[in-house]
């Protein structure tokens, strides 16, 4: 186990500096400047899960965001553990902790793997037709399915971490910091445009960093030599910003990005603590260049999925970068030449290459004459046709193809290896570009998507955009970027560029066995378990669109999005339906690009600045007085004060009682306050209320009701005149802001023409509302100058009055039917005067109530509440309120649309009381009214809207809205529920008091 | 996530906008004299485009202003915006 796979002469990892950290309960040591995937190699793991389907042995097959198998829950707090990370991208910190996900009981041995030996009987889609029916045995199903293949496991405990949001505006944005994305990022900032460039890695310098070949040189030095200088003046530069582990997440129209700051995920575990752990950043670029690279594709063959079997170039990152040999014998098996730079490098760092084992006929590129020279062995025209080992590979089987690659041919050769590098090709990164809405194109001659036209203002430059070669990378990126910028001088003319060119190119998107296809196991997308004969499958079952056939076989859909499978997909399903793949199109990629963490979406909305809470200037009294809250919106609303141990229907009952008999305290400042003013202020209140309001005398009080234009009640309140131009409207508490809005629109779209300012005051005035018998009492106390009596201040008038020398609106209305008064008054003298109101009230034992008694006083009064007892398709009508329907006004905002043909139907839903035969059974809001029992379906003719124990009438109310409720008045009806059926007699909406005497008690 | 030229503020994000549906919809002068089926294709007949459309939009969290926007549906790009009360710049 202790194998030496650390090669010593290595510039990118600190030896000197070893970290521990645990795989899997085992303690293993790596060093700073690792990923947890090259640390694991370093081990000599490979092994680090089983695939979602059939539990297959996987390990890691990548070096980047790509990776589909080593998707590994990192960290054991129930508060910091997540899942579904990629060992590739985590950087090794002290004290990291990581475990396997899909496998039960432990990765080297897993229940699952049975589903491996009965896998003919697995085919694509086979949860969806075995497990979907009968339908209500899912249930049954899932939790087996879910115990044995869940994708990692989700903390338990609140994240503890920080996360950010912030905004970055710049001229240019560079996302991707490989060769031509430097290049590019250069040029821009040397030419004053304020430039900012982001990499997700923790350098700069893509694989260029570490490209040390003779077949790759920049003015006569190694590429990685130029590359590291050309890093060293970036430095230097003002207009430039640098963000590595800065991950583009999202490029949305309007070159609107979304990027993840990755800030102290790679730190040791003490140092992270207290740091903000992520930052989101919401960037708006004036010009985007990207520069995403590509990524390598693996070949499709049969068992391709082996522990030990990895991505070409990944290899040679591992020993490059990181100085870690994947295996002592590795075979490659490539369909082009970029496996050749690996064997290059295995073989500079002294690991042997068995062979390269190549589709293609013999080709005579620079790269390749060196590994020729190099004594390696090179299989030409041959294919692998099966490789063996369970829990890692140890041999691959190669046989010869035939002359047009759709079968294989002669001797099998067997191959012992412990590593096999395979190269189906590069696939440019085009997810960006395609996320803004590019549209690709598709050049045959290498089988790749590449952009082709966008509307927004980017380019695509480097392999992202098709170049593969070094020669070209360079001057095409500088080429590409000049003419983007319109910049002219050139910083980088006239270099002498030495590249290796591709001569052969070759694909075989499903490579042939010497077995039958259903007896293969070629996989396709190996983190959703999807192989070719899948996909072959669904077309065989007729499916014909590849967004069909996606969803069908799962291919695609795992946390990778098919970074790695989609391209094949595509080619198989082309080359099976007999289309061309540019013809076939590609699904769609959505973002992120990665997946992101839900703390750096919600950032710093989290606990109390999730949602903004809006509270009363006399809250805290209401917390003193034990007040239970109700959130009305925004607001938090005292909704009962429970005495004792009282419950909130007890409260509530006394409470209601109390307002009745002596006196009642309410907190109304939350109803919407609108001040409007002008010249014009009485006719704009004729347009948009249903009744008349020009003659309204100064000083006195109306209630208004608002519709909308389609005559349905919207909103009401009472509105005051204060004087000649103007008035303080009212309206309710969750109709504040819409209402302001409406009136706006109203103002400035249909009728410029008035002289009308409206101006929200709801947040500048506490408002008091004292109600009951002994209220005129109480309001004597604390305004003794104001004169009282019904002839000076009748009901539904107003006036300005001093307490304390502060200036306040007093207005007497009701809403409870009581005799009652509304003090109006400025918010930071609004808990004071609340204060005295209650201690002048105290000797007629002044009894404070919340929301739930102010709803249930006004339903003994029949009072509607709009948004409860209304729901959009309740028309003045249909409430009785005909009388508030003024019938000489010209025009008001619904008037046309109560008399259309639906809205003067008799038979509408109409506004009723309902009491039940049994005068203490309460019925529930929201439960149906029927007219039958005894038929089955039955018609529901409508619904409880309000319904209360009413202590002052010592029997339970109800409003409800009933089809043709009007004409039903004295019948008998039914409220079925679960487990009876109440009856109910409809009836008059006002229960209590019909003559309003109580008013002016 | 657009950018939006609100005529009074200059260039803002799209979350400080609300969209308020098709524009050059005037309300009738006289809505008692119309018709129901006048009245209905003022109340309820919208248009919804494929390419270029004429938008009320409302910058609630800023001037509060309401303005008039031609956008392409297609791909949401903004040909003008102008003020209420004036013609459209573009056909
Ligand atoms: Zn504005």
């Amino acid at each position: 186990m202790t194998r030496n796979l650390r090669i010593t002469n290595n510039k990118f990892i600190d030896q000197t500096s070893r970290i521990s950290f645990k795989f899997d309960g085992k303690t293993l040591y790596g060093f700073k400047g690792d990923t947890l995937a090259s640390a694991l190699l370093a081990n000599n793991i490979h092994l680090v899960g089983r695939s979602f389907k059939y539990h297959r042995p996987r390990g890691i097959m990548t070096c980047g965001s790509e990776e589909p198998n080593a998707i590994l829950q990192v960290g054991n707090d129930p508060s910091m553990t997540e899942p579904n990370t990629r060992a590739t991208e985590i950087e090794l910190y002290e004290g990291l902790v990581a475990s396997s996900q899909n496998c039960w009981p432990s990765v080297n041995f897993d229940m699952g793997a049975v589903n491996n030996f009965f896998s003919p009987i697995i085919p694509a889609a086979f949860y969806y037709k075995t497990f979907m029916w009968p339908t209500n045995f899912w249930k049954l199903y899932e939790y087996f399915i879910r115990k044995s293949a869940g994708l990692g496991k989700s903390p338990t405990e609140p994240d503890k971490d920080i996360y950010d949001h912030r905004y970055l505006h710049c001229d240019v944005l560079v996302v991707g910091g490989g060769i031509s994305g430097i290049m590019a990022a250069k040029i821009a900032a040397k030419n004053n445009l304020n430039t900012v460039l982001i990499d997700d890695k923790n350098v700069l310098g893509g694989t260029t960093l570490f490209q040390q070949n003779e077949c790759f040189k920049i003015n006569n030095s190694y590429s990685n030599e130029w590359i590291k200088k050309e890093i060293e003046t970036l430095n230097s530069l003002k207009n430039l910003t640098i963000k590595t582990r800065t991950s583009l997440a999202a490029y949305h129209n309007y070159n609107y990005l979304l990027a993840r700051e990755n800030l102290t995920d790679h730190l040791d575990l003490n140092e992270k603590k207290d740091k903000i752990r992520q930052r989101l950043w919401k960037i708006r670029a004036k010009k985007v260049i990207i520069a995403t690279g590509a990524m390598e594709r693996p070949l499709i063959f049969n068992n391709n999925d082996r522990p030990g079997i990895i991505l070409s170039y990944s290899i040679k990152k591992y020993i490059d970068y990181y100085g870690v040999k994947c295996g002592q014998k590795i075979s490659l098996f490539t369909n082009n030449d970029s496996a050749y730079e690996t064997a290059i490098s295995l073989s500079n760092s002294g690991v042997s290459v068995n062979s390269v084992v190549d589709i293609r006929d013999k080709t005579n590129s620079l790269i390749v004459n060196q590994v020729e020279k190099l004594g390696i062995k090179i299989h030409w025209k041959s294919t692998v046709v099966n490789t063996n080992g369970y829990k890692k590979i140890n041999s691959i089987e190669i046989m010869k193809l035939s002359d047009d690659g759709t079968a294989v041919v002669g001797k099998k050769i067997k191959e012992e290896c412990d590593c096999l590098g395979i190269s189906g090709g590069w696939t440019p990164r085009v997810h960006l570009f395609t996320q803004a809405g590019g549209k690709l194109k598709f050049r045959d001659e290498d089988n790749v998507f590449l952009p082709d036209t966008t509307e927004l203002d980017q380019i695509s430059i480097g392999s992202c955009n098709g170049d593969f070669e070094l020669d070209n990378v360079i001057k095409n990126s500088v080429n590409l970027t000049n003419k983007f910028l319109k910049i002219n001088n050139n910083n980088y003319e006239n270099l002498e560029i030495i590249s290796s060119k591709e001569i052969e190119k070759k694909n075989i998107w499903l490579l042939p066995s010497n077995k039958h296809l259903g007896k293969t196991k070629s996989f396709l997308d190996f983190q959703n378990d999807s192989t070719a004969n899948d996909v072959k499958l669904a077309l065989r079952e007729g499916f014909k669109s590849i967004e069909h056939v996606k969803r069908y076989t799962t291919t695609g859909m795992a946390t990778d999005q098919g970074k790695l499978s989609n391209m094949h997909a595509l080619g198989i399903i082309a080359e099976t339906a007999g289309v061309k793949m540019g013809e076939l199109g590609t699904t769609t990629f959505r973002p992120p690009y990665t997946p992101l963490t839900f703390g750096a979406i919600v950032g710093r909305n989290v606990g109390e600045f999730f949602d903004i809470i809006r509270k009363t200037p006399m809250h805290e009294w209401h917390i003193e007085n034990k007040a239970e809250f109700e959130n009305v919106g925004q607001w938090k609303r005292a909704w009962y004060y429970p005495i004792d141990n009282e419950n909130m229907y007890e409260a509530v009952q006394r409470e209601s009682k109390a307002a009745r008999d002596s006196a009642g305290i309410l907190d109304a400042s939350t109803l919407g306050k609108i001040d409007i003013q002008g010249s014009d202020a009485s006719e704009f209140l004729n347009r948009v209320y249903t009744n008349a309001w020009s003659k309204l005398e100064i000083g006195k009080c109306r209630y208004g009701l608002m519709l909308n234009e389609d005559g349905m009640v919207y909103d009401d309140g009472v509105t005051t005149r204060l004087s000649e131009n103007h008035y303080l409207m009212t309206t309710t508490t969750g109709g504040a802001a819409n209402v302001l809005s409406k009136l706006e629109d109203y103002l400035q779209t249909e009728w410029p023409e008035l002289d009308v300012y409206l101006t929200s005051v709801t947040d500048h005035y506490g408002t008091i509302s004292i109600c009951g018998p002994n209220s005129k009492k109480i309001l004597s106390k604390i305004i003794p100058d104001l004169i009282l009596s019904d002839k000076d201040f009748p009901h539904m008038s107003f006036k300005n009055a001093l307490i304390d020398n502060i200036n306040c609106r007093v207005m007497r209305i009701s809403f409870t039917g009581e005799h009652s008064y509304e003090i109006n008054i400025q918010s930071s003298y609004a808990k004071s005067v609340w204060e005295k109101c209650f201690e002048a009230g105290k000797e007629f034992n002044i009894t404070p109530y919340g929301t739930e008694t102010m709803h249930l006083l006004r339903a003994e009064k029949g009072f509607i509440i709009a948004g409860q007892d209304t729901d959009g398709t309740m028309t003045p009508v249909d409430l009785h309120m005909d009388w508030i329907i003024s019938k000489k006004k010209y025009d008001f905002i619904g008037k046309r649309s109560l008399y259309r043909s639906d809205t003067i139907r008799e038979d509408r839903k109409q506004l009723v009381g309902l009491l039940t035969e049994d005068p203490n059974e309460i019925l529930e809001e929201g439960a149906q009214v029927v007219a039958e029992t005894n038929k089955q379906p039955v018609e529901m003719l409508g619904h409880v809207t309000s319904s209360y124990f009413s202590p002052n009438l010592n029997k339970s109310i109800a409003l409800a809205v009933v089809k043709n409720g009007k004409k039903l008045k004295g019948q008998k009806m039914f409220v079925p529920m679960k487990n009876k059926i109440i009856n109910v007699t409809v009836t008059d909406t006002v229960f209590l008091d019909k003559e309003n005497k109580r008013l002016n008690a | 996530m657009f950018l939006i030229n609100c005529p009074y503020c200059g260039e803002r994000d799209q979350s400080e906008f609300s969209a308020g549906g098709e524009a050059h919809i005037e309300r009738p002068k006289q809505p008692t004299e119309l018709s129901d089926d006048q009245w209905a294709e003022y109340l309820f007949m919208r248009k919804n485009i494929k390419g270029v459309q004429f938008e009320r939009w409302n910058h609630a969290h800023g001037c509060r202003k309401w303005f008039n926007m031609v956008r392409d549906t297609s791909n949401d790009k903004i040909h003008a915006v102008y003020k209420m009360g004036e013609k459209p710049p573009i056909k």
